[in-house]
């Protein structure tokens, strides 16, 4: 089966305090440290496992992002992906959701993809509304928010989050299918893995290669507008102690001070 | 000019969700809300929705909606959407609207903002407020004007009643496509959990990667017992495997407002604080001392979680006796 998953390379949310420029009104990227985003290597991990079970499957991790996010596909490469497409455009800087969507939609159709891996969402935009419109621009059906996947046949059944519990739902191949955080166990690359993935197929392309028209993605193509950047309001500044062993007494204090016991 | 705003209404054992009522109520202060019910009981919860301020409301009593997901109702709204042109599609952040909402935009080419926490007309100018990494809030709008979608984040609006008001209601008969009905839903299982659910405790002690590892997460869940309230996650330990999905807290996962948050060996990421900030009291245990945490508490102790939180316990266990 031809199987794909599609990443993108974030400030790394555990060091950095991702910030807007105020001129640009964009994401800050330079002088910070970039990584795969954490979510997308669940998501990785899950398809590698399917692969795996599967058997006779290739699976392709795709990215939209500029020429630096050729260190988060080889790590994806590393953790196991068969090869990589990176889609890099100057013209794409600024894209939404939706130009995000049409850019990948269009290396998904041209590759005749038959099960597509996301993440639920990103962790530095975390509109989540990229894997829906892939799904709409391909027309085919999405299995989202799933905790555990598998294919019998030409189908994929999933076990999809709900606020009670799960679903189990089912479509037929090709689809879309997000994986919540934290639903898989995490490959980390091996030293094989890593001297390997200098050796897989890497393939970049541009809007022309995908025939894609430059007025409809990246800030051209922008159906959300930023009016205005604001400070946010701070909390009032609260009390800090060191803890001297008397901690819990003082900690019960205060839930009692405040009737919250 | 008044503003057209809709939304749609999920349902919930045979109710209107909360959150559908939230957003219901936001509408209804913004212009003139009305609001579309699709499923089995759609029939059975449009009458209840002219207390929540909906002037009209679009109901289409069919088990489809329940039965295959998303795109029926995409299709609905769609049809509908392009029929009426409204001002805006006001929805809430639920699994099933974030799903709808992500196809209707690239149908119809909407725009569309998330994570909305306020939002209001300046004239006919449509301003969202969405906070941004902590630091920032950015206010967005729909660049080309024209009809558009904003996902509010849960909570962000209270539900309220609307005296005396009733809606008009329409009864649709839409037909379905068949190739429409292709996400079929086998089954649904409810995952009970001991004590309140997070969304409802009013005190949730939560904890982080200062836990150090998988077992010492029993801490938190037992001073949660003592206090009745619920234990919560952050994002790193949830990715860790250490907990599953439906304890994760923040901006993805749930979005909390206790009147009592404990954070243990949490550093305070602006994806966690987007969930809990709006709690009524924060008390944070966290060993670096310029943990972002401590910044958002009301009381903190600089220490370890591991040697406080069963001192704690046992506090408030012997203070309760009393």
């Amino acid at each position: 089966m031809k199987m794909f998953v599609c990443v993108k390379q974030i400030p790394d949310p555990n060091t950095v305090v991702s910030k807007l420029d105020p001129n640009t009104k964009r994401l800050v990227r330079s002088g910070v440290s970039l990584v795969l985003d954490p979510g997308d290597e669940t998501t990785i991990s899950a398809a590698i496992k399917l692969r795996d079970t599967l058997g006779n499957s290739e699976l392709t991790a795709v990215c939209m992002g500029p020429t630096s996010a050729q260190e988060a596909m080889r790590r994806a490469l590393a953790m196991g992906v068969d090869r990589a497409i990176l889609v890099t455009d100057p013209a794409l800087g600024g894209s939404d959701a939706l130009g995000t969507a049409r850019v990948l939609s269009a290396v998904l159709k041209k590759e005749g993809a038959e099960l597509i891996f996301c993440s639920t969402e990103s962790t530095d935009g975390y509109t989540g509304m990229v894997p829906g419109a892939i799904a709409e621009f391909l027309g085919i059906a999405q299995l989202s928010f799933a905790r555990e996947i598998k294919v019998e046949g030409q189908k994929a059944i999933a076990h999809r989050v709900t606020q009670a519990g799960y679903q189990v739902v089912e479509t037929n191949l090709p689809a879309v299918v997000t994986i919540a955080s934290g639903s898989f166990e995490a490959i980390y690359p091996t030293m094989k893995g890593i001297m390997g993935a200098k050796k897989k197929p890497f393939v970049q392309m541009t809007l022309a290669d995908l025939g894609i028209d430059a007025a409809i993605v990246g800030e051209a193509g922008a159906r959300e507008q930023v009016l205005a950047i604001g400070q946010a309001e701070a909390r009032a500044a609260g009390q800090i102690i060191k803890d001297e062993g008397d901690s819990a007494q003082k900690i019960a204090d205060f839930l009692e001070r405040y009737q919250l016991l | 000019m008044t503003k057209t705003i809709w939304t749609l209404v999920e349902i919930e054992y045979g109710q209107p969700a909360r959150s559908s009522l939230e957003v219901l109520s936001k509408a209804a202060k913004l212009g003139r809300a009305e609001a579309i019910v699709l499923g089995a009981e759609a029939a059975k919860v449009a009458p209840l929705l002219g207390e929540y301020g909906a002037a009209k409301v679009y109901a289409h009593s069919d088990a489809t909606y329940d039965n295959y997901l998303t795109l029926p109702a995409v299709d609905a709204l769609s049809a509908l959407l392009q029929a009426n042109q409204p001002d805006l599609l006001l929805l809430p952040t639920t699994y099933d609207a974030r799903d709808i909402a992500a196809r209707l935009n690239a149908r119809l080419n909407l725009g569309l903002i998330t994570d909305a926490t306020d939002l209001q007309y300046d004239g006919d100018t449509l301003k969202v407020t969405v906070p941004w990494g902590g630091e920032n809030v950015v206010t967005a709008t729909h660049p080309h004007g024209g009809l558009g979608i904003v996902l509010a984040r849960p909570k962000a609006f209270s539900v309220e009643k609307v005296e005396g008001n009733t809606a008009e209601i329409e009864t649709l008969n839409i037909p379905f496509q068949s190739a429409s009905q292709c996400i079929k839903v086998l089954e649904r299982i409810e995952e009970k959990s001991e004590g309140p659910a997070l969304e409802e405790a009013s005190v949730i002690v939560s904890g982080g990667r200062g836990l150090g590892k998988a077992e010492n997460y029993k801490l938190v869940e037992e001073l949660a017992t003592v206090l009745g309230g619920a234990p919560g996650a952050t994002r790193a330990i949830v990715d860790a495997g250490w907990l599953p999905y439906s304890h994760q807290i923040g901006q993805t996962g749930k979005t909390v407002k206790p009147t009592l948050y404990i954070a243990c060996g949490i550093s305070g990421a602006i994806q966690h604080l987007a969930g809990m900030k709006g709690s009524k009291y924060i008390v944070a245990i966290n060993k670096d001392e310029h943990a972002p945490i401590f910044s958002a508490a009301d009381f903190g102790v600089v220490g370890d979680a591991l040697t406080i939180l069963p001192q704690l316990t046992a506090e408030v266990k012997k203070r309760k006796a009393h």
